[in-house]
């Protein structure tokens, strides 16, 4: 009877996986779960990091650009880089405010840059469970 | 969009306590009970450090 193989192994099989799985769950929140077939763990992931992007854009949050400013300014553009294509479609359609006007947009700036955070640790564990770091 | 700060609140803790639990667990009945636990850290962490600030200023 034939089984899927345990992702360790198929990781052993394909050896640049995990580093796909990486560049694709930054690149799209997600992604590297659904390329190891974890549908709804990729799923709630997804969800969860567009949601709080598009939250945060919608409470009028700021897209940071690339900068030498201010330390705390260059660390939130690469926590927004972390969201991956979303912040490239945000900064190709000029979506987001320039500057930050009222409360409820800073906490719409936080919720973008957690988003692009919380990215990170994702794509970091759709590596660790292709090369077989993370069990399952 | 207008949302009040409690409902900021509970979203940031719902959409961060998912990938904490997902990511930093492999059981998925671990990672219920730690995004509970996480979502709960959260919501109450920040309700006490709100009455904290409401006693420091009064």
């Amino acid at each position: 009877m034939a089984t899927n193989p345990p992702v360790a192994a198929r990781a052993v099989q394909n050896s640049s996986l995990p580093m796909l799985a990486l560049i694709a769950g930054w690149l799209i929140p997600g992604a590297g779960h659904f390329l190891l077939r974890k549908w709804i763990r990729g799923s709630l992931i997804f969800i969860s990091i567009v949601s709080m992007f598009l939250i945060g854009l919608a409470l009028k949050g700021k897209i940071y650009s690339p900068n030498t400013s201010e330390l705390l300014d260059i660390l939130n553009f690469f926590g927004d880089l972390g969201t991956g294509l979303l912040y490239v479609i945000a900064r190709v359609f000029d979506i987001g405010a320039p500057t930050v006007q009222v409360a409820v947009a800073d906490y719409g700036t936080k919720f973008i840059v957690v988003a692009g955070l919380l990215n990170i640790i994702s794509a970091v564990d759709a590596h660790s469970l292709a090369n077989g770091r993370k069990p399952s | 969009m207008t949302i009040s700060h409690f409902g900021a609140v509970l979203l940031f803790s719902l959409f961060t306590s998912i990938v904490f639990g997902i990511t930093q667990r492999s059981e998925p009945r671990m990672m219920i009970r730690f995004g509970a636990f996480c979502f709960a850290l959260f919501v109450f962490g920040t309700i006490a450090a709100s009455w904290l600030m409401w006693l420091i200023k009064h």
